[in-house]
């Protein structure tokens, strides 16, 4: 494919590249401040569970240069949900701008806009809250005891159960799953618990407001939902839509946590009481404790199979732990089944029983993998002890069970984002190709089941294989704008929001591949809502697949008016003319620049403005595939357990720019690498978060890193733009399974709670 | 307190605030490039180099850079915008994603490339063992660095 392509598949100069390696004040804070700018700061809860019987903020008012104290007693009352999704949104209404009671340590109690920052934090801390303290719910299990404190007793929960701590409730049944599993020659019941993480984007969230010469709110954030934004911001504070402009410059990653409308309300709400510009900039410690981070899960899986590994039942029940609000709660737990069991259709009977619980704990959110890192965590494990237990290699069991190219899987149907799925049939499915090819890299035969001894240390090697979506289907809307500029160069707006990704890139490669030109003549500008098309924002793996479909009904209908105008000039039939190289050709070998047709439509003849605009919302939403390969080293007296290397072969369709591709998956691998190895937002006992900055909540770095080989498969999906299909989540699902069963292979120890430190695995050699 | 020392090849006298951190100083002053990640000294975003030697600015007290040489990431290009061979194979490599860590990451490598033109792998690890970064795993920053030796080296041949 790629050699006949100019633009795509070649890996182009990032189009943002120069700006950031020259440091250029692209990012929200880098802006100069306005004249008069507001800074805020954010007192926050220290109880997990508590009424505010009284506020008093006069203390913080008399400090001269603050402007504005926000409490629950001064702003709008009306409930929302901070998750940046489609409307309506499939998260309860169940927050408010400030509460008067408070659900967990870190929840807002009161906003202090003042002069500078330290006037700001120095008012926050002279509020006095008087706090009912009320007991609080620890953990998944406090959650669902009888007689358990009610988290969210507020008379009009739109929750699913709020009386028993339940945000959300997810099923879907295929078969009888209990007469397969008591029918079936072997099963295997596991059980993983997983742990709270944060995403850590270097960059925490930053948010300014201010009011343009017309009066509107200009809102320039760290967002990956610009959209989303301006929607829930007008809903919230009850301003239309149209006076609101939102705007995303550059953004220091995301990985979810951006998919939340968590401080726009604040600077918003102070540029319109005080009429001056306002700024927010979270701290780290904020970042971890108040934002957002991943849903902890204790996950069920069992499997039945028939004596030849043949997968007969898979029965899967979810516990998920969405802390004090449900922001994405149902849409992640019906994730863990919609991402898990299509893997394996050869189980006739499937079942999926997922329950959301309120906590007085960090909320969850939106997090890189979505649920499906949780579920495929336990599935994988799963899958290796049946392998385990049947004395079948576990790269064959795999082989035997999963879905293919022309296969397709009831839960597509049963299971969508919160509610029914989308019936699809697979149409490009290379994960053969990349179990081979893993295996073949990490050398599998030689080396499993070997347990090669090095002193102490004891070797083994796993793997595990994965999917994701490309997009929501039939929800997720991205639309695109092309027009033609005088010398050939084309500006291409559309709603997609790059967080780093490089989504600007390859969706300019995409319209560059199509008009002929090379990658510098597409001028890129994305999120913006004035001045770009619509687009849901970059989740759910959706950029690359649904905006950059957008991207080519755009480029075709562009490409279409230019031929026209070339075949007057040429005066030769369109279908006799191809653009390349910045000229539309004549199949005689005559030809004109893209420049002349431009000028001829600007100024000369038949004179218009050659444009287009096209959307794309999709009824597929095909999976890239992974198969993973890891090989670890165990000290068998300490229990220190070090990654020697790993293995990712991915199946994304055509990649539109390899190497940014390999960076995702690269980048996904090592989020996923601190998860199973070091990353855990650990709770005390009073319900505090124990390490909130990097010093104690480690994030990998250089050192931390094994080698690492990502391979992109050849592969080309026929309903994606150019071939292509996602790739930006898939690897973060990895690290856990394939280090767990890479373990597994060189001690006999399964490990079912991460993070997998030294003391973790030592009591699992230990049989503690 | 008034100090004066040398930002990316500019003479720069400012009025400081006590206790101000040279970070929040080079902010100000509309040094941007180098960015604000944690505050404490663990994220490396802020590095400059100082007499060079890279920093990390949110460590240091403002007052500690008068009569000093700071660079940052923004005076790596030359005068007519070219980019340095490091920028240029950092953002080839693939190295670049957000772009947030990137000015720190500059700083280091150059840290690194000044005193060894032919950093193996685990070299560069080791200088850039200070610098996190969330997007790219690595691996292409490594090879971004890398490159830039290799560039470095051959234009010392020319």
């Amino acid at each position: 494919m790629t050699d006949k392509l100019q633009v795509v598949g070649h890996n182009e100069r990032k189009v943002d590249g120069r700006a950031l390696v020259t440091g250029q004040p692209v990012f929200v804070d880098d802006a100069p401040a306005p004249a008069g700018m507001l800074h805020l700061a954010l007192l926050t809860s220290p109880h997990p569970h508590a009424r505010i019987r009284s506020l008093d903020v006069s203390a913080a008012e008399a400090l001269p240069g603050v402007a504005l104290v926000l409490t629950h007693e001064n702003t709008p009352t009306r409930r929302y949900t901070t998750a940046g999704q489609g409307y309506p949104e499939p998260s309860p209404y169940d927050a408010r701008m400030f509460d008067p009671k408070v659900r967990f340590v870190g929840d807002r109690v009161a906003a202090v806009a003042a002069d500078d920052l330290a006037t700001a934090r120095l008012a926050a801390q002279r509020i006095v809250v008087d706090y009912e303290v009320l007991d609080p719910v620890l953990s998944i299990d406090a959650a669902l005891a009888p007689d358990a404190p009610v988290v969210h007793d507020e008379p009009d929960s739109d929750a699913f159960d709020a009386s028993r701590n339940l945000a959300a409730h997810a099923t879907a049944i295929v078969g009888d799953v209990e007469a397969a599993l008591a029918a079936a020659h072997t099963v295997v019941d596991v059980t993983v618990e997983t742990q709270y993480a944060q995403h850590a984007p270097i960059e925490p969230h930053a948010a300014r407001a201010e009011l343009d010469p017309a009066g509107r709110l200009l809102l320039t954030t760290s967002t990956q939902v610009p959209f989303h934004v301006r929607r829930i911001i007008a809903h919230l504070l009850q301003i239309p839509v149209h006076r609101i402009r939102v705007v995303k410059p550059r953004i220091g990653g995301g990985f979810g946590v951006k998919q939340e409308v968590l401080i726009e309300d604040l600077v918003a709400l102070t540029t319109l009481r005080t009429g001056r510009p306002c700024s927010l900039v979270i701290t780290r410690a904020e970042e971890f404790v108040s934002s957002r981070t991943r849903h902890p899960m204790r996950v069920r899986v069992r499997l039945g199979a028939d004596a030849d590994g043949l997968l007969e039942a898979i029965d899967l029940d979810v516990l998920s732990n969405t802390g004090a609000y449900g922001t994405h709660s149902l849409t992640v737990l019906s994730n863990v089944g919609s991402k898990t069991l299509p893997l394996y259709p050869t189980a006739a009977a499937q079942r999926f029983v997922g329950h959301a619980v309120y906590t007085n704990l960090p909320v969850g959110g939106a997090y890189r993998g979505y649920g499906a890192t949780q579920g495929q965590y336990a599935m994988e494990v799963a899958i290796d002890q049946l392998a385990d237990r049947l004395g079948v290699d576990a790269l064959d069991l795999r082989r035997r069970n999963h879905l293919r190219a022309g296969g397709t899987s009831p839960i597509f149907r049963e299971l969508g984002e919160g509610r029914e799925g989308v019936e699809q049939t697979i149409t490009s499915c290379e994960l053969p190709a990349c179990i081979e090819i893993g295996a073949q890299r990490i050398g599998w035969a030689a080396k499993r089941g070997q347990r090669r001894r090095d002193g102490s240390w004891v070797h083994g090697v796993g793997m595990s294989i994965h999917l994701q979506g490309s997009g929501i289907p039939r929800i997720d809307l991205a639309a695109a704008n092309l027009k033609l500029n005088d010398d050939g160069s084309v500006n291409l707006t559309l709603g997609a929001t790059d967080l780093g990704t490089g989504s600007d890139t390859v969706l300019g490669q995409i319209a560059a591949e199509v008009l002929g030109l090379p990658l510098e003549k597409v001028l890129v500008t994305s999120s913006d809502t004035d001045l770009t098309p619509f687009d849901v924002g970059a989740y759910a793996s959706s950029t690359t697949y649904v905006s950059g479909t957008a991207v080519l009904r755009a480029a075709e209908d562009l490409r279409g008016q230019l031929l026209e105008v070339a075949a007057a000039v040429l005066e030769v039939p369109v279908d006799d003319l191809r653009l390349e190289d910045q000229r539309a050709v004549a199949a005689d070998g005559r030809s004109t620049s893209l420049e002349e047709l431009a000028l001829r439509s600007l100024y000369a003849v038949d004179q218009r403005q050659l444009a287009a605009n096209a959307s794309a919302v999709l009824d597929t939403s095909p999976p890239p595939f992974l198969a993973c390969f890891a090989e670890v080293a165990v000290d068998l007296d300490t229990g220190r357990l070090r990654v020697l290397r790993l293995v990712a072969a991915v199946d994304c369709g055509q990649a539109i720019h390899p190497r940014l591709a390999e960076g995702q998956v690269e980048g996904a691998l090592v989020n996923g690498l601190g998860y199973a190895l070091m990353e855990d937002l650990a709770i005390d006992p009073e319900g505090r978060a124990r390490g909130t900055d990097f010093g104690r909540y480690k994030i990998p770095s250089t050192l931390d890193v094994p080698p690492i080989e990502v391979v992109l498969v050849d592969s080309y999906e026929p309903t994606g733009p150019m071939g292509a299909k996602s790739v930006s989540e898939i690897g973060i699902n990895a690290p856990l399974p394939v280090i767990a069963n890479a373990v597994h292979d060189a001690t006999g120890v399964w490990l079912t709670r991460p993070p997998f430190t030294a003391e973790r695995v030592w009591r699992a050699l230990n049989g503690e | 307190m008034r100090i004066e020392f040398e930002l990316d090849a500019r003479t720069i006298t400012v009025e400081i605030a006590p206790g101000e951190t040279l970070m929040t100083l080079l902010r100000r002053i509309g040094a941007v490039s180098v960015k604000d990640g944690c505050s404490r000294g663990d994220c490396g975003s802020c590095a400059v180099r100082l007499d060079g030697r890279a920093v990390t600015s949110c460590l240091l007290f403002a007052a500690q850079a008068d009569g000093r040489r700071v660079q940052t990431a923004a005076g790596l290009a030359d005068a007519t915008g070219g980019l340095h061979p490091l920028q240029r194979a950092l953002v080839d490599a693939g190295g670049v994603q957000c772009g947030y860590c990137t000015p720190g990451v500059l700083m280091a490598a150059m840290d690194l490339l000044e005193s060894d033109p032919d950093p193996g792998e685990q070299e560069v690890r080791t200088a850039l063992a200070g610098n996190l970064c969330r997007c790219t795993g690595y691996v292409k920053i490594i090879e971004g660095v890398r490159d830039a030796a290799a560039l470095l080296r051959e234009a010392e041949h020319d």
